[in-house]
């Protein structure tokens, strides 16, 4: 006898506390502080806000907590909870020359005004598993202290070619007055700028941009690229109050950025110049970074007067399908009911089935 | 004590944002079956959980007004029941599975069986707002279709249907041409609901939150179901009736009852089941007297 699908509302309740039980796991546990996770899993923090477009590691520290550690699910917790916040301003832009260092490489020159600052990378860890981690209470490392201080302005790698005209200009990006398009209000549209890709890609899937990061080195869109730097630390951030009328600085947030040199371009009337590709995210992700750039370089194609033939090349197929968010929820999606469609589907099929049967026979007959 | 309703706006959208949505909206109107590209928000359901249907409600949502969502035609399916509690929860609206008694129904792939009436708006959840996505997947390309209204592509897959199955092979999602000028996706309803669209007197507002596009039926506009002179548009149809209340009109669902293929048919529409057995039809899987109301009243 047919049970009428009813009492959704309980289920669902139900449900909700099974999850809560779940995430908190064995009780005998001592359960996970906020600061535990801000301070531990500060690289799980940092994707969070990258991909939640919000700089803000407590929150994102309570959404890996809420999430049980699925960084999608923690990402989404963010960028729900960023939409309803209002808008006071924007900033200026931010100087990231000026910018505090913790890294700074470059894999273009040996050394450079400024130095090469290793900072903490996994980078020549050899993968061990570390089982004195696995004791608890342990005596952490502590790392020597440099006699002299990183300078506090270090060029960009980028700009000292720019010095011989090496490198093609950086676009003007340093123009306070070029409005700067923003996404998450404005719904996106083709051809997209070059702002919009970069904001797109910043708040994009780490996976999928690593992905066709790499089909780039592949030989999908080769332009091979060199990592002109990459550095890591905290700049100061800057907004123009109205009623001021100068800047004042409202805080401190860790960034990555990476810029690459890639294979040059040039014709019978301008001299071969190195191009540009360049990646930006809020917090530590380096890899994110690099991959970033690359693709960044890949869109350019048109604009460099390039063939549009690999899937990095191709802005719609990149930026339409990079927000994980977006992704997740309509592939997921398909685990709601779709009753409805499915008979209609069963219908046809048995009609054209029993309409094929009957011709089968009369042909027979 | 701060509550959840201090802390959010009234249906929890900012009202900047619903200006921006109802301006998305009119332009939606104006235009019948055009696809008007709005900034959609991040909602706190996940996308393909209906953010675009969400919206609109959030936009056009009264503190007067009775809600009803549903999902599949039913009223109790999950997504259906936390839709209708986050309104309850974030507008503090009135909330109803009655269709007649509502003036705003949210729903994902059904149009209810009870006509609707010119004080109500119907808003539909929609998954991928263009017709032409399938044949043509770039944005770019199918604006410049719509633009030109360059339709053939669509014709020359019914005919493919035809000439491969004997009958067009599409049953949900089966595409309109509304108000003589846009093709338009009517959402993943089945093409069994496609006939109550053409002049509903109800306002039908169609949001697709992923994609970003909100579009509109006004009322009273004329909406036609593709299909060729030799192959006019025909709806789904059942050889049986529905086993709680016997209705053979309606849209039916299939429940299987056990692993040797017995199987049961009942009304997709949950409400219209309901109001049914209330009034005293029932199906054959129904004892006579089971539903209370009206008992002398009989179908057939």
């Amino acid at each position: 006898m047919y049970v009428a699908v009813k009492g959704g509302e309980r289920a669902i309740e139900n449900a909700h506390k099974f999850l809560a039980e779940e995430r908190r796991g064995d009780k005998d546990v001592p359960e996970l502080s906020l600061d535990q996770i801000r301070e531990q899993l500060s690289l799980s923090i940092s994707r969070v806000m990258a991909e939640g477009s919000l700089y803000d590691p407590d929150l994102a520290a309570l959404a890996v907590k809420q999430a049980r550690g699925d960084l999608i699910e923690a990402i989404f917790l963010l960028r729900a909870y960023r939409t309803t916040l209002p808008r006071f301003g924007f900033t200026t832009a931010i100087e990231t020359s000026d910018m505090s260092l913790d890294r700074r490489i470059s894999a273009t020159f040996k050394d450079l005004p400024g130095g090469q600052v290793l900072g903490p990378t996994y980078d020549y860890t050899h993968r061990l598993l570390d089982f004195a981690l696995a004791a608890e209470g342990e005596e952490p490392l502590q790392a020597e202290t440099a006699d002299k201080a990183v300078e506090p302005e270090t060029p960009r790698v980028l700009e000292l070619l720019n010095h011989e005209g090496l490198i093609e200009q950086a676009a003007a990006g340093n123009d306070q007055d070029c409005e700067v398009g923003d996404l998450t209000r404005e719904p996106l549209d083709f051809p997209a700028g070059r702002d919009i890709r970069l904001q797109n890609l910043a708040r994009g899937d780490e996976g999928f941009i690593l992905a066709l990061g790499y089909s780039t080195q592949r030989g999908y869109a080769r332009n091979h690229a060199f990592v002109g730097e990459i550095r890591v630390g905290e700049v100061a951030v800057e907004m123009v109050p109205e009623e001021l009328g100068f800047a004042i600085e409202i805080g401190d947030i860790t960034i990555t950025e990476c810029e690459t040199v890639n294979q040059f371009k040039g014709s019978k009337k301008v001299p071969p110049q190195f191009t540009r590709g360049y990646g930006l995210t809020l917090g530590h992700n380096e890899r994110k970074t690099i991959a970033m750039a690359l693709v960044d370089r890949a869109l350019r194609a048109k604009e460099l007067g390039e063939e549009v033939e690999a899937a990095a090349q191709d802005e719609e197929f990149v930026l339409s399908h990079s927000d994980n968010i977006q992704a997740t929820g309509f592939v997921e999606h398909i685990k709601l009911p779709h009753y409805v469609d499915f008979q209609s589907e069963l219908e046809l099929v048995r009609r054209l089935r029993a309409e094929m049967v009957v011709e089968q026979k009369q042909a027979a007959e | 004590m701060t509550t959840e309703n201090d802390i959010y706006n009234f249906a929890y959208l900012d009202e900047q944002t619903k200006k921006m949505i109802r301006r998305a909206i009119f332009k939606a109107i104006a235009i019948p079956g055009y696809q008007v590209p709005f900034a959609s928000r991040e909602m706190p359901m996940p996308y393909g959980w209906g953010t675009g249907g969400i919206q609109v409600t959030a936009t056009i949502l009264c503190p007067s007004d009775r809600l009803k969502v549903i999902d599949q035609g039913s009223d109790d399916t999950t997504n259906a029941v936390s839709i209708r509690r986050f309104f309850a929860k974030t507008a503090n609206v009135e909330t109803t599975t009655k269709t007649e008694q509502a003036t705003i129904i949210q729903t994902r792939h059904r149009i209810p069986e009870t006509a609707l009436r010119e004080d109500q708006t119907l808003v539909y959840q929609v998954p991928i707002p263009e017709p032409l996505r399938f044949l043509e997947p770039r944005e770019v390309e199918t604006r410049k279709m719509h633009a030109l209204e360059e339709y053939g592509l669509m014709h020359v897959k019914l005919y493919e249907d035809i000439s491969r199955h004997g009958a067009i092979a599409t049953t949900y999602a089966y595409p309109t041409q509304v108000n003589g000028r846009y093709m338009t996706d009517p959402s993943p309803i089945p093409k069994f609901d496609n006939p109550k669209m053409d002049q509903m007197p109800a306002l039908q507002l169609f949001g697709a939150g992923r994609e970003k596009r909100i579009y509109a039926i006004p009322p009273y506009t004329d909406v036609r179901s593709l299909d060729f002179e030799d192959h006019p548009f025909e709806v789904q149809q059942w050889e049986s009736a529905c086993a709680l209340c016997g209705d053979d009109q309606s849209f039916l669902d299939e429940v299987i009852l056990d692993d040797r293929g017995e199987r049961m048919f009942v009304c997709s529409d949950s409400h219209h089941c309901q109001t049914r057995q209330e009034q005293g039809f029932h199906g054959s899987q129904m004892p006579e007297n089971h539903a209370g109301g009206l008992q002398e009243k009989h179908d057939g």
